[in-house]
C-alpha cells in the first residue's frame, strides 16, 4: 500500500503515513515532534492544524477547538485526520482559551 | 451517622463525540457495567454506567455531544432534608449561578437535583435519592470481587480533577457552603496565591480537586478506585494490549500519595485509575506544596512539571 507523503510547512524533511493512518499517529510512529501531541481523541486541541495541500478525510472532532467555520478552512486535528495522498499541512496550535 | 452533609460523589456525565467507542472504552477497557441507555432532554443519547462495588443505580454517565468534556459532576447528600438546606445555602451564599431544580426522574432512578454552576464554571448537582440496585457482589456473605471482570474493573468511580478562574469562589463554596475540607493545597508566589485545592467531604484524600487556570469549566480528569498498585500496573498493560492513548504513568503522586496511570477515552478526556492515598480526617493538617516543588507533587518519580499532563483538557 503507497504511503503519503506529509510536509509540514516551514518544516524539515517530509514524513510518511501508511494508507488509513493518521497524521499524528504518523508522526508519532516516525518518532517525529512536529505537531504537538494531546490526546489524540479529538478532544483536547493541542494538535490543531490546516492542511494547505492536499486531500484529507477528518472524523468527529470537538467543536470547543474546531468550529464548522475552521473546518471550512482546512483546519482539523492531526489526531483525527487521514491524508489520502500527499500533504502540506501548517501547524496553526490550539486556539486561545478565554474564560 | 457520623458522615453527614454532602457524603460523597455520586455521578460525573461526560461527554463523548461518537458513543460506541466511548462504550467500548469505558467497558470492555475500564470495565464499568452498563446499566441502561435513554435520550437526554436535547435528544442526545446517554448511557449510565457503574463500578462493580457501587450500590447505587448508576455512576457514570456518558452522552454523545458535539464538544468533549463534563457536562456536571453530582454529589450525594444525607438527606431530603440536607438536600433542601443544602439548596438554600448554595441560593444564600451568592457564590452560584444559573440554579435550578432538575425533576426527579430526568435520571433514571433518581430523585430530584439541585444544579448550579460554580465560580469556576463546572455545573454541580446535589441529590438525595437514587435507588440502591446493589454491587455485584451482593451483601450477605459476599465474595471479595465478582466473577467475570472487563478491563481494568475499578470498584467505583472515584473523584474528578477540574480547571477553572475562579479558584477562590469554589474553594469558599465547597468549604464554607458544602462543607468540604482542604485536605491538600499548591500554593505561589510565596504562598499567597492558592493555585490548587483538593477537598474531601468524606474520608478520602480527595473526592474532587480544582486547578486554578485561566479558563471556564474544564475537565482535566475522571478517575477510577482501583485496590492496589498490581491492579495499577495491569491497567497499564491494558492500555498497551488494547492501543489505547497513554498519558502518563504508572507512577505515584506526591499529592495525595496515590498511585496512578493516566490515559484519554476515544474523545480525548482524560481518565485516571489510582490505588492508595491516605484516610483523611478533618483534624489532619493541610498539606501544603510550594510552586518550585510541584514537579515532585505531581509525579513524585519524575519530579518534572509535564508540559501535557498541565495543558491537555477537555
Amino acid at each position: 500500500m503507497r504511503k503519503h507523503q506529509v510536509r509540514i510547512l516551514g518544516g524539515g524533511e517530509s514524513y510518511a503515513c501508511e494508507a488509513g493512518q493518521t497524521l499524528l499517529a504518523g508522526m508519532e510512529s516516525g518518532c517525529r515532534r512536529d505537531i504537538p501531541v494531546g490526546c489524540r481523541g479529538g478532544g483536547c486541541g493541542v494538535c490543531r492544524v490546516r492542511i494547505v495541500h492536499g486531500p484529507y478525510a477528518a472524523g468527529r472532532m470537538s467543536r470547543a477547538w474546531v468550529s464548522a467555520e475552521d473546518e471550512a478552512r482546512g483546519i482539523v486535528l492531526a489526531c483525527r485526520t487521514r491524508p489520502l495522498d500527499d500533504v502540506v499541512v501548517e501547524v496553526v496550535g490550539r486556539r486561545p482559551v478565554l474564560p | 451517622m457520623a458522615l453527614t452533609g454532602v457524603i460523597r460523589p455520586g455521578h460525573v456525565c461526560i461527554r463523548v463525540l461518537e458513543l460506541e467507542p466511548a462504550l467500548r472504552h469505558y467497558v470492555e477497557t475500564i470495565g464499568l457495567t452498563e446499566v441502561m441507555r435513554d435520550k437526554a432532554a436535547d435528544g442526545s443519547p446517554r448511557v449510565f454506567l457503574k463500578g462493580w462495588d457501587e450500590s447505587d443505580h448508576h455512576s457514570v454517565v456518558l452522552r454523545e455531544a458535539d464538544e468533549s468534556g463534563m457536562d456536571y459532576m453530582g454529589w450525594k447528600v444525607d438527606s431530603e432534608a440536607t438536600l433542601e438546606k443544602l439548596s438554600a445555602d448554595v441560593k444564600a451564599s451568592g457564590l452560584a449561578t444559573e440554579m435550578r431544580w432538575i425533576d426527579a426522574g430526568e435520571h433514571p432512578k433518581t430523585g430530584k437535583r439541585f444544579r448550579f454552576t460554580i465560580p469556576t464554571g463546572h455545573v454541580m448537582e446535589l441529590y438525595a435519592y437514587r435507588e440502591a440496585t446493589g454491587c455485584a457482589t451482593g451483601y450477605r456473605n459476599p465474595d471479595p470481587w465478582p466473577d467475570d471482570l472487563k478491563g481494568m474493573a475499578p470498584r467505583s468511580f472515584d473523584h474528578c480533577l477540574l480547571y477553572g478562574d475562579d479558584l477562590d469562589g469554589t474553594y469558599k463554596l465547597f468549604t464554607e457552603v458544602l462543607g468540604f475540607g482542604l485536605s491538600e493545597q499548591v500554593v505561589a508566589d510565596d504562598g499567597k496565591l492558592m493555585i490548587g485545592a483538593f477537598l474531601s467531604c468524606s474520608n478520602k484524600a480527595h473526592d474532587v480537586a480544582f486547578i486554578r487556570q485561566p479558563v471556564k469549566n474544564k475537565l482535566h480528569h475522571v478517575s477510577f478506585l482501583l485496590d492496589n498498585w498490581g491492579e495499577v500496573l495491569k491497567a497499564a498493560d491494558i492500555i498497551s494490549k488494547r492501543r489505547v492513548s497513554l498519558d502518563i504513568g504508572p507512577t505515584r503522586h506526591g499529592i495525595t500519595r496515590g498511585e496512578t496511570v493516566y490515559f484519554f477515552d476515544p474523545s480525548g478526556n482524560r481518565n485516571e485509575v489510582f490505588s492508595g492515598g491516605y484516610t483523611w480526617y478533618p483534624d489532619k493538617p493541610v498539606i501544603t506544596w510550594t510552586d518550585d516543588q510541584l514537579g515532585a507533587g505531581i509525579f513524585y518519580h519524575d519530579r518534572k512539571l509535564n508540559e501535557k499532563f498541565l495543558s491537555v483538557f477537555t
